[in-house]
């Protein structure tokens, strides 16, 4: 039997969407500092402006360098396109912009990151959007959730900060039953570890900065288009499926189909609301996403060494990750991410939140940041910091106790980790 | 654009533009298990550059209703029909893979309704792998990445795509996984059981083709036995260009149809 022979995930992390720079033959992705583009003609700068070509006009809208970063990461998704945008937050409005309007209804994860909460629960109503948060692992609670207005279903592959496992298969079966797409935030997992597309989600996004950039040095976000949700036959979708004043008339879907979502998100969204990532952002996230499959191999051996760890310490009263056999989702973990659960865990600590704060205090490698999926080791208490705004409940909902640590595995040598976590919490039970 | 023919829904696409029948129609066919949008780099410059462009989804593909056509020749005699039903006279008629065999055969059994040839990804026998046909006919996600990996030059495998941040491979793969179940085989089944004969000397219209030089599926040489047929021909070669050579390289498609259509 003759197989694809497509181009394997760990070539396509180096060369997915370049060529050698057509002009000066550079290897290296060069950095299109610029914010517009010399037309050819009047001819072409109406055809650029009306969809009729492609090409690039303004940086707001497209720019080559972020473009590179774009196809890249959508053809490490297998997405038919992908948006790129200032934040992984701004990628999530990016989004939901694109396919909502006032009036309806988001059925979402109560598990998810406390910034994506927030834009749920307190900023979208006040444009009409509402939002139903829902236990992830209950399906009868996704299904009872959703009603006649109800636009799209959100969750994180892994939850936040309990890494829930979603079951991506069982939860996009709930939404497409009912002709609605499934949107999951990607960021703990990378194309990597899971691709959701393949497991029926229809839009997947990430947070760039995190584990794709791997350093810490670049803010990005990116919507990626899964390219097989039927947005006319559903009929609940009009900003893809009828015509736009804004473009003469172009109905989206009629024109591009399968690529309908990534084309409005970028003719519409970044045009009017101006999230776009910078050339030199795109440029260093690049740097991380070529080594993105030799890091995650790592980032997943060093996060087992260190649950080995944490099980065998007395000042640890839990840990919760997905490899570890009392965690809820194991089972699903084996079978959904085989190539492991990411570098995110949580524990608790003996003591509370007093000694939660003294860990914090002492630790020396690993650094007190908000922020994941870095090269290096991180940690935090959600409670005190990403999910702060949540009220007692919320947090509750949530799963964020007062005792719990949020650690970020890092690249650093294990034994250096490991040598750094015992340190601080032999200092936190010294209180 | 939709209307009613034969009873079922015919789907267009018009580049977001009302038909106006004082302009030149162009009807765009698309290639085996695909639909409209794979022109979607031409049909709107077309409709804003004095053309009515109308890009049909077959019977049974896309956003069209209605029972598969089962051979080209059926294929032909059913848009021929259509044709006539609009009232626009004879179109200039643009075809893709399956849709330049039936290009071919409306051209040569129904002339009065064609003016004009333009085929991309042409040969006169396009013979289906068996593992191809085998996984259409099982309806396996196998039958979309083998027409996907062949379907494109080395160059599109990897980047090029001159729409910022779309990513070829996977737009052609999820646009065959669209397609309902037995669409496919249905099509390649018609592509490999037909037989052109002469049917390039039967063309009296002017034709230009166009060749990619990385067509693994229909290569140059099978091209060339065809354009050896026509009484007229206008022969372009592409180079770095595989089958989907109005992705791969729309902008001189664009030229290329445009100069022939004018």
């Amino acid at each position: 039997m003759v197989d694809p022979d497509y181009l394997k995930f760990d070539t396509l992390s180096l060369h997915a969407g370049q060529e050698p720079d057509p002009t000066t033959g550079s290897r290296g992705v060069p950095i299109y500092q610029t914010t517009s583009y010399s037309f050819v003609d009047t001819e072409q700068a109406a055809g650029l402006f009306n969809l009729e070509q492609p090409g690039h006009i303004y940086s707001r809208i497209s720019n080559p360098t972020v473009a590179v970063l774009e196809e890249r990461l959508a053809a490490l998704e297998g997405g038919v396109g992908a948006v790129c945008t200032a934040s992984g937050m701004a990628a999530f409005h990016l989004a939901c912009a694109t396919i909502m309007s006032a009036g309806n209804h988001v059925v979402a994860s109560r598990n998810i990151y406390g910034g994506s909460h927030n834009m749920l629960n307190l900023t979208m109503p006040r444009f009409g959007i509402n939002t139903t948060f829902v236990d992830p692992r209950d399906p009868d609670a996704w299904r009872a959730a959703i009603n006649e207005d109800t636009r799209v279903l959100f969750a994180e592959t892994l939850g936040n900060p309990g890494i829930e496992v979603l079951n991506v298969p069982v939860i996009a079966e709930i939404a497409h039953e009912h002709g609605l797409p499934l949107m999951l935030d990607a960021t703990f997992t990378t194309p990597y570890l899971m691709k959701p597309i393949e497991l029926g989600a229809d839009i997947v996004m990430h947070s760039v900065t995190k584990f794709l950039g791997g350093h810490g040095i670049a803010l990005g976000g990116v919507v990626v288009d899964g390219g097989r949700f039927d947005w006319a036959a559903s009929g609940k979708f009009p900003t893809l499926s009828e015509p736009y004043d804004g473009y003469h008339g172009i109905c989206f879907a009629e024109e591009y189909g399968h690529q309908a979502l990534s084309m409005r998100a970028r003719a519409e969204g970044l045009r009017d609301f101006g999230a776009a990532m910078s050339p030199a952002n795109a440029f260093h996230l690049l740097q991380g996403v070529e080594t993105l499959p030799l890091r995650m191999r790592r980032h997943v051996e060093n996060t087992s060494d260190v649950i080995d760890f944490l099980e065998g310490n007395d000042a640890v009263s839990w840990v919760s990750h997905p490899s570890v056999g009392s965690h809820p989702d194991h089972e699903l973990a084996k079978e959904l991410l085989p190539k492991g659960a990411g570098a995110i865990l949580s524990f608790g600590i003996a003591g509370g939140r007093e000694a939660g704060r003294r860990f914090i205090e002492n630790v020396q490698l690993a650094s007190h940041v908000a922020n994941v999926g870095d090269a290096k080791t991180l940690v935090i208490h959600p409670a005190s910091t990403t999910h702060q705004q949540l009220s007692a409940d919320d947090l509750a909902a949530a799963g964020v106790g007062e005792d719990l640590i949020r650690l970020s595995v890092g690249l650093e040598d294990p034994e250096d980790i490991i040598a750094d976590l015992a340190r601080a919490l032999r200092a936190s039970q010294k209180g | 654009m939709q209307l009613e023919f034969q009873g079922a829904i015919v789907n267009f696409a018009t580049g977001g533009v009302q038909i106006d029948p004082s302009q030149p129609p162009v009807l765009m066919v698309h290639g085996a298990g695909m639909d409209r949008t794979v022109w979607s780099q031409q049909t709107r410059h077309l409709a804003h550059h004095g053309f009515s462009a109308m890009a049909v989804d077959l019977p049974g593909h896309g956003d069209s209703t209605g029972e598969l056509l089962t051979t080209v020749p059926e294929m032909a005699d059913w848009l021929a029909a259509l044709i006539r039903s609009l009232n626009f006279g004879p179109v200039r008629l643009v075809g893709h893979s399956m849709g330049c065999l039936i290009g071919l055969e409306v051209a040569a059994r129904h002339g009065d309704v064609t003016e004009r040839l333009v085929l991309m990804g042409a040969a006169a026998a396009m013979p289906v792998h068996p593992d191809l046909l085998g996984a259409a006919e099982r309806n396996e996600t196998l039958a979309p990445q083998l027409m996907t990996a062949w379907a494109h030059g080395s160059r599109a495998h990897i980047a090029g795509n001159p729409t910022p941040g779309l990513w070829m491979r996977s737009g052609c793969q999820a646009l065959l996984e669209r397609a309902s179940d037995g669409v496919i085989f249905n099509d390649l089944s018609a592509c490999n059981f037909y037989e052109a004969g002469d049917i390039a000397g039967q063309v009296d219209c002017p034709v230009t083709v166009i060749v990619g030089s990385e067509d693994k599926m229909t290569p140059p040489k099978a091209t060339a036995q065809l354009v050896a047929g026509f009484q007229e021909v206008d022969l372009r070669h592409l180079e770095g260009t595989g089958h989907m050579m109005m992705l791969e390289a729309p902008d001189q498609i664009r030229e290329i149809v445009l100069a022939a259509l004018q």
